[in-house]
């Protein structure tokens, strides 16, 4: 704060308080001319006005309150000082992360005559958590996935942050895959889990084919293929049509359609439908394309985190 | 000085200006001063203006009254940056006209909501929120995929944001102002959202939302 506005709190707060005491003073002189306890003169439908003064308590209390702001600033301060305590609630004015977490750690530092309770408070929390975080992330995901303590951490980890694309049940929605079975995208080893939730599936997707497929027959034919893939009954000529434009989505989801976990591209053959298994459906994903987006998080969680998490996520389809 | 109360209680006018000054003296000290400092001035360093699409999304979420129930401030306790990340700072906020902070959360607060989830999520979200958190309890906002944009204004909107933002934009390095947008980005801003619907626009605010400290 420059050294004007400075003077204009000092001048403006230390001003106002004395005089509302100025004004407390005032107000407790009897000036009426009429003794204190005797009649105003005037009565207003049989209720007469007394001279009588403030309350005692009221007026004490209004006193005290002064005294209360005095305290206050010494301790907190005011305007560029910081007061005895050198007390604030976060480092505000900082232009980057950097800067942030340098003046955390000035504010922790030994001497540093600032209380910075956001800071304090975190570090208290980093001392009692940090140990077991740290232990946790010594150790293998197989092995968290067993452990009935680290499995609940990872619970509310998973809920606070995965849950609202995944479910509260990890059970997944359309467009959003289920976490609980044992169908992976990009894998479902330790590593691969982990890896998924640290940076992201960031794939170009799936792009729409009805253009390449010469148009709705095109779809409609190689849909009937796909349906086929998983043993249901399908119009037999148009599969048949659709086998032989399934070459191009063997690029990516193979030639017999078993998906490839490189790439994200789902296995065709099974009962796992991400965005829907219908007839409809599976020709909307042909005729539109596809491209499902998992965030990367290990910029907002840290890695001791997602550790957990993935161990938790796998610990869902081992039984 | 005798009974010299009565004066200001019989003269409704003195009372108001009375009044007045009495009450001034908070906002005088607490908020005056904050139009003129550095730390409530200052863009941080990795502040963008939003894209013309992005300004449309802000526009929506006005609109739509989002921050009747969502808030847009981090407060510096560590419950709330473990769950959202960094404390909001008001250099963050420079260019904000309004601030959208909100003062209410039914549903969570949505600062760095930017890069959260996909933008699949967010539409199939704000269409229909049960259909991914069966808990929740926001309303569906399904026409905002049937709404499509002229674009006649956003031209206009960003010219006033750089207006509006004349003092506390970024600076080169001689110290001269560089403006949100350039005079290229003003004319294009029309091409940039016609067509867009008005989903798309608001999905692109969100997730440009509090990248600047991240």
């Amino acid at each position: 704060m420059s050294s004007f506005w400075n003077i204009w709190v000092w001048v403006l707060t230390l001003g106002s308080l004395v005089g509302c005491f100025l004004l407390l003073r005032w107000c407790l002189k009897n000036f009426a001319g009429v003794k204190e306890g005797e009649s105003m003169g005037h009565e207003f439908d049989g209720i007469e006005e007394l001279n009588n003064p403030l309350p005692k308590w009221w007026s004490t209390f209004f006193l005290l309150t002064i005294v209360w702001a005095f305290g206050y600033i010494a301790l907190y301060g005011l305007g560029n000082w910081t007061g005895v305590l050198g007390w604030k609630s976060s480092n505000q004015g900082i232009l980057n992360v950097a800067e942030s977490k340098a003046k955390t750690a000035a504010s922790l530092a030994d001497g540093s005559g600032v209380i910075v309770q956001y800071d304090r408070e975190v570090a208290a929390a980093d001392a009692k958590f940090g140990p077991i975080f740290e232990a946790y992330a010594a150790r293998s995901i197989e092995d968290l996935a067993t452990d009935g303590e680290a499995l609940k951490v990872g619970q509310r980890l998973f809920i606070q942050n995965c849950a609202q694309c995944h479910g509260s049940d990890a059970h997944g929605t359309t467009g959003f895959p289920n976490l609980a079975d044992k169908d992976w995208l990009y894998g479902g080893s330790p590593e691969a889990i982990k890896k998924t939730i640290m940076d992201g599936r960031i794939a170009t997707g799936m792009m729409a084919w009805e253009g390449a497929l010469g148009g709705d027959q095109g779809v409609k034919e190689v849909a009937a293929y796909v349906i086929s893939l998983s043993g249901r009954s399908v119009d037999p000529e148009l599969a048949k049509a659709g086998k032989a434009q399934f070459a191009i989505c063997a690029g990516c989801h193979g030639p017999e359609g078993k998906g490839n976990q490189m790439l994200g591209a789902p296995n065709l053959t099974d009962n796992v439908w991400l965005y829907g298994g219908s007839k409809r459906a599976i020709e909307e994903s042909i005729r539109n394309g596809r491209a499902g987006v998992m965030p990367p998080w290990k910029d907002i969680l840290g890695e001791e985190k997602v550790h957990l998490i993935s161990a938790y996520v796998y610990s869902l389809s081992q039984d | 000085m005798k009974n010299s109360h009565e004066k200001v209680e019989k003269n409704v006018g003195l009372f108001f200006l009375f009044t007045i000054f009495a009450i001034s003296i908070g906002g005088l000290v607490e908020i005056t001063p904050l139009f003129f400092q550095k730390e409530t001035t200052t863009p941080v360093d990795n502040l963008k203006p939003y894209t013309a699409l992005q300004m449309e999304g802000r526009d929506i979420y006005i609109r739509e009254g989002c921050s009747n129930c969502h808030s847009q401030m981090i407060r510096p306790f560590r419950a709330e940056t473990e769950r959202y990340g960094h404390y909001s700072v008001a250099g963050e906020h420079v260019w904000e006209h309004p601030f959208l902070w909100g003062s209410k959360r039914t549903g969570p607060d949505l600062a760095r909501v930017g890069g959260r989830y996909s933008d699949d999520w967010h539409i199939a979200h704000l269409m229909d929120p049960r259909s991914v958190v069966p808990e929740s309890n926001m309303p569906s906002y399904k026409w905002l995929a049937e709404n499509t944009l002229d674009g006649e204004l956003t031209g206009k909107k960003l010219e006033t944001f750089n207006w509006l933002t004349r003092n506390r934009s970024h600076k080169d390095e001689n110290g001269n102002a560089i403006p949100l947008y350039t005079q290229t980005e003003i004319d294009g801003a029309k091409d940039a959202v016609a067509g867009k619907t008005e989903m798309e626009a608001l999905v692109a605010y969100l997730q440009s939302l509090g990248h600047a400290l991240k």
